[in-house]
């Protein structure tokens, strides 16, 4: 939306149900999507697994408490989440006096910020797919790669990774759906900048609250439709790679 | 068993006796009126025994969730449209409709000193992001965006705009420091008829149309006496002067 500024590009050229700012607010939806769930999957594979190894290692202690943390996001509001993230991100909060002096300016309302909060709310929907994956390989297939002299890290990759397989598709399913439906978080810390901070979640929101039920339900309709086939699919792959 | 029949009778007894004479009235609150109604809802207990539960949110908001059947008694807008609209489609109590309040716009920022007098902070662009509420929801976000216009600014701050759902993001917004400047409400910032902190600009009248806050009784709060005496408390002369000392202009 501009504020009375430049006249909006023809609507309907664009494309015939959505106008600009409803395309946008998809747009930059998947590229936060997207970027989250790259992010975590990179980020999650050595944390998921450290915590899959059961009670070896040295920081042993550390699993149950970390494992805690991740699950956390299921259950906090996300109004719990964008309040500290508000706090923290400003002026004097600690990121963002880290940013600061990082000479990025401060994260609230920007891309960035989205994204951060993102990685926090989707992190167990990532993590705890690859900890199961990682789990039900169990010790054994790399035990037998050792014997043949593999490095841990070739047994890692050769072994675990194509096991772990099934677990890094739910996980990258469920970050970017997870992230798609973030709401509560982007309307704490988005400021709801068009293309850069207002996802679909919040352009429904506005939509529906200036009473544009027809954008919404398209736009809403849509999450719908999408949701369903990429559960759908999701549901069919599993079932067909379950044992019989 | 005797003692204990009494007292739950005389519980009883206490309970419907309270609920006769005490009600409650289910109040939509524009986030800008927020702390006068916080305040009028405590004399309103103390003088009626009446109970005020108030929802603080953007006047657009409230109105699309009246008309789909929110169970608010009156609404105290943040603007005249949206109650004269509500009225002429039948969700009022007739003849119950009367401007509260006339707001003031200010340009605020929790940094003392950024703010100058005569806002010419603005034209400097010495700052990160400024803030306004949703235009399309909320009457003061308007009042800012006609406001930029006027001063033929918008082209310039249009990139470093934020936007809030009501005036109480906005309001958080600079408040937490996220965002340097913002359009707020004059009443979030005074305390005491005071300025709380940083700096402001009291945004001239000239710059946008006057924001008339408007109060209704709705469909549902008919007959209710809780609903009556509010809007009673809200037009009594005592009310008008607390009204001011947050900054409103009150006829």
């Amino acid at each position: 939306m501009s504020y009375g500024g430049a006249p909006a590009p023809p609507e309907h050229l664009l494309c015939p149900m959505l106008d600009a700012t409803s395309l946008a607010a998809v747009r930059l939806s998947i590229e936060l999507a997207l970027a989250t769930t790259c992010i975590l999957l990179v980020l999650g594979t050595p944390l998921a697994w450290w915590l899959a190894r059961g009670d070896a290692g040295a920081l042993a202690w550390l699993r149950t408490p970390v494992r805690t943390l991740v699950a956390m996001p299921l259950v906090l509001p996300p109004s719990v989440l964008g309040f500290y993230l508000l706090v923290m991100l400003g002026p004097q909060g600690p990121l963002g006096r880290l940013t600061q002096a990082l000479g990025w300016g401060t994260l609230a309302f920007s891309f960035w910020g989205l994204l951060l909060g993102s990685l926090v709310y989707s992190l167990p929907f990532v993590v705890q797919p690859l900890v199961n994956a990682f789990e039900a390989i169990g010790r054994r297939p790399l035990e037998a790669a050792a014997t043949l002299r593999a490095s841990p890290l070739d047994a890692f990759l050769h072994v675990a990774l194509p096991l772990a397989r099934p677990g890094y598709l739910t996980g990258a399913v469920m970050g970017f759906a997870h992230t798609l439906g973030e709401f509560g978080v982007v309307l704490m810390i988005g400021g709801n900048i068009p293309g850069q901070t207002r996802v679909i979640s919040v352009q429904i929101y506005d939509h529906v609250e200036a009473l544009e039920y027809t954008q919404a339900h398209w736009l809403a309709g849509g999450m719908l439709v999408f949701s369903f086939l990429v559960l759908l699919t999701l549901h069919l792959t599993q079932s067909r790679k379950a044992p019989a | 068993m005797r003692p204990i029949r009494t007292l739950v009778t005389l519980a009883a007894v206490m309970v419907a006796s309270w609920s006769a004479h005490a009600e409650t009235v289910h109040v939509a609150v524009a986030a800008n009126f927020t702390e006068p109604a916080k305040a009028l809802a405590a004399i309103l207990e103390k003088t009626t025994g009446h109970e005020a539960r108030l929802s603080f949110g953007a006047s657009g908001a409230f109105y699309t969730q009246i008309k789909n059947g929110a169970p608010f008694d009156v609404f105290l807008s943040a603007d005249d449209e949206r109650p004269a609209r509500l009225e002429k489609e039948g969700d009022t109590v007739p003849g119950s409709r009367f401007t509260y309040a006339t707001g003031q716009l200010v340009l605020w920022s929790a940094k003392p000193g950024l703010v100058d007098d005569k806002g010419e902070v603005l034209q400097g662009g010495q700052f990160n992001k400024l803030a306004i509420a949703n235009p399309k929801n909320a009457p003061y976000g308007a009042a800012a965006v006609e406001a930029m216009n006027r001063l033929g600014l918008q082209a310039t701050l249009q990139p470093k705009l934020v936007t809030g759902e009501s005036i109480g993001q906005t309001y958080n917004f600079v408040a937490t420091g996220n965002a340097d400047l913002g359009f707020v409400a004059m009443s979030q910032v005074l305390q005491g008829g005071r300025l709380k902190g940083g700096s402001m600009w009291v945004v001239p009248g000239s710059l946008h149309a006057p924001i008339v806050q408007d109060a209704v009784i709705l469909k549902r709060g008919q007959g209710n006496p809780a609903a009556k005496a509010w809007m009673a408390l809200l037009s009594s002369p005592r009310t008008k002067d607390l009204i001011r000392s947050y900054g409103y202009a009150v006829k």
